[in-house]
């Protein structure tokens, strides 16, 4: 029966059903609304922040030190991850160094980037094109090495070699490696945003992490619980819009559709 | 047997004199090929065959310049065969057509490596090569949309379009259908008549050597020698099933099994 029902019926059926739940537990005073707030709370913080223009103020600070950074990440990163695919010594030494700073959660950076560059704006900066940048180094070098040496020969036979190899043969035939490079850059990026807001009160603009730990200080959970939200959305909004065509588009025009 | 395969440097588009070939492998220093001397005339198919180990595909690769001999001279005319260059293209195993590109992008993409040319010239020569493999209506087509036949002819015509002097095939066919491979046969051997261009093409198909080459020159393994050349001057274009075709295909057969094992 199941089957016949459209596909999307069920998950909003659930999604009513756990709101519903939900708002009807909270309503009941089994919980303290404060600690526990109902949907129609959130719903509520985020309508009158909206209106207010804190929330697209917040979300637009946060959106464009993640945009610099992550461009920032992915401009020093992609000649690097191509560099390291091309002569060992770099790959044995920063590809090294990238796989294990990679490894390290880019919270760790906050510490350091306060004390050299001091609560400013650069430092969130830094956290994020260093969240950003070894992600990237990696799946470049990587793509870059595993682009088919048929394809080389061939160009090569041709009389391709020096810069017009790179950008006419190894670069798009590294394309779908170095884009899923940059997705996880992307997040990387964005959950090394939030914990540099979220640490570090920053006077140079006030994002959506800062907004999350205001809410805390002020005891508002809506205004927290919200505030997830919003992020969740930006990264699942930003994927939608921007990652998924190119993807998809890379993946229909070579014939890797599934 | 060696002296059958030279001819005077003149007529002579590719002489190979004294080439020896050592690939150092995981369990030693490994022969491929020793002491090939062998023309390639200006105009001539030359089909090399063998079993495998033979080092057929170790020899184009050498021609190509992709690879470099430890021993011996390979000449391009009068000039040392050194690195890749557009005057010696190759068509591989796989059809190594760009993915990214479409099919007339890929016949471009040798053309827009020669500078002398201008954009319209290079548009035209690719079209015309299209034509010539009867592709002319997939321009717009991206490889995978193609069948493995029609990517092979795709790769035959980015190989001709730049109209090298020597055209390098490695086993071009063996991935494909016996159906397909036939018509290519066809097609090939007509564009050949046409163009008159030299190639020398590498396969272990004894039928497909004797059906395509002006002369077979057959290849004995471990390591890889000259064993024996055959000339094969039965009219073009010829049939697979020809009865003379198939009886000059079985004395090289023969050539090849009496050769003694190591």
């Amino acid at each position: 029966m199941a089957s016949k029902l459209p596909r999307p019926v069920i998950p909003t059926l659930v999604a009513i059903l756990l709101l519903g739940g939900w708002e009807w537990y909270v309503r009941s005073g089994r919980v303290s609304e404060v600690l526990f707030p109902a949907p129609s709370h959130v719903l509520q913080w985020f309508w009158d922040s909206l209106l207010s223009g804190e929330l697209l103020a917040a979300t637009w600070v946060t959106m464009r030190r993640l945009i610099i950074g992550f461009a920032i990440g992915a401009a020093l990163g992609v000649p690097l991850g191509a560099l390291c695919a091309r002569v060992r010594w770099v790959r044995d030494t920063l590809g090294v160094l990238a796989l294990g700073l990679q490894t390290l959660p880019s919270v760790c950076w906050v510490p350091l980037a306060l004390l050299w560059f001091g609560i400013r704006e650069e430092a969130v900066l830094f956290v994020v094109v260093m969240g950003t940048l070894w992600a990237v180094v990696l799946a470049v070098q990587e793509s870059v090495l595993n682009v088919p040496p048929l394809y080389l020969r061939a160009a090569q036979t041709m009389g391709s070699n020096g810069w017009h190899l790179w950008s006419r043969v190894i670069f798009p035939a590294a394309l779908p490696g170095v884009l899923s490079g940059m997705k996880q850059g992307w997040a990387f990026a964005w959950r090394s945003l939030m914990a540099a807001e979220i640490f570090v009160v920053i006077v140079t603009g006030f994002g959506l992490g800062s907004l999350l730990n205001a809410g805390r200080e002020l005891l508002r959970m809506d205004q927290v619980m919200g505030v997830m939200a919003v992020v969740m959305i930006v990264g699942l909004l930003a994927d939608l819009i921007f990652f998924s065509p190119i993807e998809s588009w890379l993946r229909r025009s070579r014939g890797l559709e599934r | 047997m060696g002296n059958r395969s030279e001819t005077s440097p003149a007529t002579a588009a590719l002489t190979l004199r004294n080439v020896t070939k050592r690939f150092d492998g995981a369990s030693g220093r490994v022969t491929a090929l020793e002491d090939i001397t062998l023309d390639v005339r200006e105009g001539e198919f030359l089909a090399i065959v063998g079993p495998s180990g033979c080092g057929k595909s170790t020899l184009l690769s050498l021609l190509a310049g992709l690879e470099h001999t430890n021993e011996g001279t390979i000449n391009l005319g009068d000039q040392p065969v050194e690195a890749p260059g557009r005057d010696r293209l190759v068509m591989f195993q796989q059809d190594a057509l760009f993915p990214w590109l479409n099919v007339l992008e890929n016949v471009l993409f040798g053309l827009r490596l020669k500078p002398d040319l201008t954009e319209a010239e290079r548009l035209e020569s690719a079209r015309y090569y299209l034509n010539l493999v009867g592709l002319g209506n997939k321009e717009k087509a991206r490889p995978h949309e193609l069948s493995g036949g029609m990517r092979q002819r795709v790769a035959l015509a980015r190989s001709l379009a730049p109209n090298p002097r020597v055209l390098l095939m490695d086993e071009p066919f063996s991935a494909l259908d016996a159906l397909t491979r036939e018509q290519l046969y066809g097609d090939l051997q007509e564009i050949f008549t046409k163009r008159k261009k030299t190639i020398v093409l590498v396969t272990h198909n004894i039928r497909e050597a004797v059906c395509l080459g002006d002369r077979v020159v057959l290849f004995s393994p471990n390591p890889g020698r000259v064993q024996q050349v055959f000339d094969v001057n039965l009219p073009r274009p010829r049939r697979l099933n020809d009865p003379s075709l198939a009886n000059l295909a079985a004395e090289v057969t023969e050539a090849l099994t009496s050769h003694p094992a190591k």
